[in-house]
C-alpha cells in the first residue's frame, strides 16, 4: 500500500515536470545576457528593455489585447443572451441546438479559420470590404460564444425557476427581472466565460493568421513569423508576461470560486441553524 | 458582485485609453494615407519604419511573414491588398510568371541608380521591370575547424567522418541544392537523372545526420552539440559573435546566391506610397542601418564602402568577385521539378 503511494508521488512529480519545465525554461531564459537558447551566459533585463521598444511587438500586442477584450466582452453579452434564451427552451429544440453550440468547441481550428476566411473573402468581393480589423473582431467573437454560453448554462440550472416569477410578482417588469435578478445570479458563470473567452481570444493563432487581412498583425502571428531567423529573447521575455498574466487571471478565478463555495456553505449552515 | 463588474469595466476603459494612445502617438501631423508592407520576420530595422512615418507623413501597416510559400499562398487566397512584398528571387519570378505583379515606376525610385551593377537585371527578373532588391547573401558551411578540421567543399557535409555532428537545411531547395552543387549540376536543373543523383546522395547522407533544422542551427552550432552545416552568410556572423571557434566558407563547388526584392503586388491600393517605401530603403543611409541591423548585406553599392562593420565580417558580407562568380541565384522551376522536390522531401523525412 504504501509503495503504491510513493510512486504515485513521483507519477505526480513527473507529471508536473513534464507540463512546466519548459515554461520554466522559457522564463529563465528570458533574463539571459546572450541570444543563445541553450547556454546560460548572466542575468539581464536587457530583453524586457527591448520588448518595450519594439514598434512591431508592441503594436500586435496591442492589437491582440484589443481584439481579445472587444471579442471576449461582445461574446459574453451575446453569449449570456443567447443561454438564457436556450433555457427557456422546450428540451426537444435546446439539446440539439446546445449541441451545435458544441461543435466550434471542438472543431478544429483550422477549419474555423478557412471557412471564415473564404465567407469573408467571398462576402467582401461583393460588399466591397477587405480583411482586416473587423473580420478579425468578428472572428474572434464567433468563437469566444461558445465558451461563455457552456459556462453560463450551468448557473441557469441551478437557478430557482420560481425567483423569475417571485420577481414579477414583485412588479418587476421584464427586463428588470433579467437586469436585477437573473444577470447577478449567473454573474459567476458569465465572467468565467468571459475570462476563458479572453485567455482563448489571446491564445489563438489559427484563426486570426487566416481572418487577419493585411493590415493587422496579433501578436502570435508576430512570433510565427520570426522562425526563419532566431527568434529573438523578447518572446520569451513577452511569453513570460503573458504567462503572468494567464496565472493571475487564473489565481483570480479560483480564488473567486472558493470564496463562493465558502459563502454557500455558510448560508446553508445559517439555514439549517434555523430549522 | 457590483465590484467585479466595477473592476472589468475600469480594465476595458484602461486598455482602450492604452490603444488610444498608441496609435493617436504614432499617427503623424499630416497623414498621407498609409502604405501595407508585408516582409519577412526579424528582417527589419523597426526604427526605419517609425522614421518614414515621420518623414513622409504615410503611416506604415507592417506585417510579417516566415516563408516565401506562405506569403505567396496569402497573396493566391485573396481578400487583402499588400502595397509592398519582399519575396525571394525565385518567387519573384513565380508572381512574375503568374502576372501577380505591378511594374514599377523607376522614375519614381531614383535611388535605383545606387544599386550595384550586378545586383539588377538578375535572372529572375532579366529586363528589371518589377523589383528592387533589398538584401543579398550567400549560403555556405558554418564549420568549427577544431572538430572538423578546414572545409573548403560541400564534401565534408556528406564525410562519413563527421558523422553524427552535421546538420543539414530542413527545406527541399535548399538541401537538393546543396547536392545538385556538389555534384556538379545547376541547382536550377530539371533533368529528372540529375535529380534523381542529387536525392540518391541526399538518402546517404541521412544516417550521417544529426538533424534537419532551420533556426536551431543557431543553439546548436553556438553550444557546440553540432559542429558543421550550411546557412545564410549572414547568420553566421551572429553566430560567430556567440562562439568565436566557427568558421565560415563557401565551397569551392559554388553555392546559392539569394537575392530578396521588394515588389508590388497587383492590386495594391496605394502604388505611390509603395514606391515612395521603396525608394526610400533604398537610400544609402537606410540601406546602410538595415544592413547593419539584419547582417545581410545591401545591394546599393555606396554601403560597401560606408559601413561601419569590422574587417572580418565585411570580408563575409562581401565575398570576391571570383567566389561570387560560381554562385547560382534560384530560379522559378516548372511544376513538374516542385512535385518532384515535394516527394523527394516526403520520402527523405519520413
Amino acid at each position: 500500500m504504501k509503495k503504491k503511494y510513493t510512486g504515485g508521488k513521483i507519477f505526480t512529480a513527473l507529471t508536473y515536470i513534464f507540463l512546466y519545465a519548459p515554461i520554466v525554461v522559457l522564463i529563465v531564459f528570458s533574463f539571459n545576457s546572450t541570444k543563445s537558447r541553450s547556454v546560460w551566459s548572466g542575468f539581464t533585463f536587457e530583453w524586457y528593455r527591448q520588448l518595450f521598444t519594439d514598434d512591431l511587438v508592441m503594436s500586435s500586442l496591442q492589437t491582440t489585447l484589443l481584439v481579445s477584450v472587444l471579442a471576449s466582452l461582445t461574446a459574453a453579452l451575446i453569449g449570456t443572451f443567447a443561454a438564457i434564451g436556450f433555457y427557456n427552451m422546450k428540451k426537444k429544440w435546446r439539446s440539439p441546438l446546445l449541441l451545435i453550440n458544441n461543435i466550434p468547441v471542438v472543431n478544429a481550428d483550422i477549419i474555423t479559420g478557412v471557412s471564415l476566411s473564404l465567407l469573408f473573402v467571398s462576402a467582401g468581393l461583393i460588399m466591397g470590404f477587405e480583411l482586416g480589423f473587423g473580420t478579425l473582431l468578428i472572428a474572434h467573437i464567433t468563437f469566444d460564444i461558445p465558451y461563455v454560453i457552456l459556462s453560463v448554462m450551468p448557473k441557469l440550472y441551478q437557478l430557482d425557476r420560481n425567483l423569475f416569477e417571485a420577481a414579477q410578482d414583485l412588479g418587476c417588469t421584464w427586463f428588470q427581472t433579467i437586469y436585477r435578478v437573473i444577470i447577478p445570479e449567473i454573474m459567476p458563470g458569465i465572467i468565467n466565460g468571459l475570462l476563458i473567452a479572453f485567455t482563448m481570444s489571446v491564445d489563438d493563432f489559427v484563426i486570426s493568421y487566416f481572418t487577419a487581412g493585411s493590415s493587422v498583425q496579433t501578436l502570435s502571428m508576430t512570433i510565427y513569423a520570426m522562425t526563419r531567423r532566431r527568434i529573438s529573447p523578447e518572446i520569451n521575455a513577452i511569453s513570460t508576461l503573458l504567462f503572468a498574466t494567464v496565472l493571475i487571471l487564473l489565481l483570480i478565478v479560483n480564488l473567486r470560486e472558493e470564496r463562493q463555495h465558502k459563502a454557500e456553505k455558510i448560508k446553508e449552515d445559517l439555514l439549517e441553524g434555523t430549522v | 458582485m457590483k465590484k467585479t463588474i466595477c473592476i472589468i469595466l475600469s480594465a476595458v476603459v484602461l486598455v482602450g485609453l492604452f490603444s488610444g494612445c498608441g496609435s493617436s502617438g504614432k499617427e503623424t501631423p499630416k497623414s498621407k494615407g498609409e502604405v501595407n508592407v508585408y516582409n519577412w520576420g526579424e528582417y527589419i530595422d523597426t526604427d526605419l519604419i517609425t522614421q518614414f512615418e515621420n518623414d513622409t507623413g504615410i503611416k506604415v501597416n507592417y506585417k510579417t511573414f516566415e516563408s516565401n510559400e506562405q506569403m505567396y499562398s496569402v497573396l493566391k487566397q485573396g481578400g487583402v491588398s499588400y502595397d509592398v512584398i519582399i519575396p525571394s528571387d525565385y518567387m519573384v519570378a513565380r508572381l512574375i510568371s503568374e502576372n501577380m505583379l505591378e511594374p514599377l515606376d523607376y522614375s519614381k525610385i531614383s535611388n535605383y541608380s545606387l544599386i550595384a551593377g550586378n545586383m539588377k537585371n538578375l535572372v529572375y527578373d532579366p529586363d528589371n521591370k518589377y523589383s528592387v532588391p533589398y538584401m543579398w547573401g550567400t549560403v555556405g558551411i558554418i564549420y568549427d575547424p577544431k572538430v572538423v578540421g578546414e572545409v573548403d567543399s560541400w564534401s565534408a557535409l556528406f564525410d562519413p567522418k563527421n558523422s553524427g555532428k552535421i546538420l543539414m537545411f530542413d527545406n527541399s531547395r535548399d538541401a537538393m541544392g546543396i547536392a545538385l552543387k556538389y555534384l556538379g549540376f545547376s541547382t536550377n536543373t530539371t533533368d529528372e537523372s540529375q535529380l534523381n543523383q542529387a536525392y540518391e546522395l541526399l538518402k546517404k547522407q541521412k544516417p550521417l545526420l544529426q538533424g534537419y533544422v532551420m533556426d536551431q542551427v543557431f543553439d546548436k552550432l553556438e553550444s557546440g552539440e553540432a559542429a558543421i552545416g550550411p546557412y545564410y552568410a549572414g547568420d553566421f556572423l551572429t553566430m560567430h559573435q556567440e562562439n568565436p571557434n566557427l568558421e565560415f566558407c563557401i565551397p569551392k563547388e559554388g553555392s546559392n546566391l539569394f537575392v530578396d526584392a521588394m515588389c508590388i503586388p497587383k492590386g495594391a491600393q496605394n502604388k505611390d506610397n509603395a514606391e515612395t517605401f521603396i525608394n526610400y530603403m533604398t537610400a544609402t543611409e537606410q540601406s546602410m542601418k538595415n544592413s547593419e541591423f539584419i547582417g545581410y548585406t545591401s545591394p546599393n553599392s555606396a554601403v560597401k564602402n560606408e559601413i561601419d562593420v569590422d574587417d572580418y565580417s565585411k570580408s563575409i558580407m562581401y565575398p570576391d568577385d571570383a567566389v561570387l562568380a560560381k554562385c547560382e541565384t534560384y530560379t522559378n522551376l516548372p511544376q513538374a521539378t516542385l512535385d518532384y522536390y515535394d516527394a523527394v522531401w516526403v520520402k527523405l523525412k519520413s
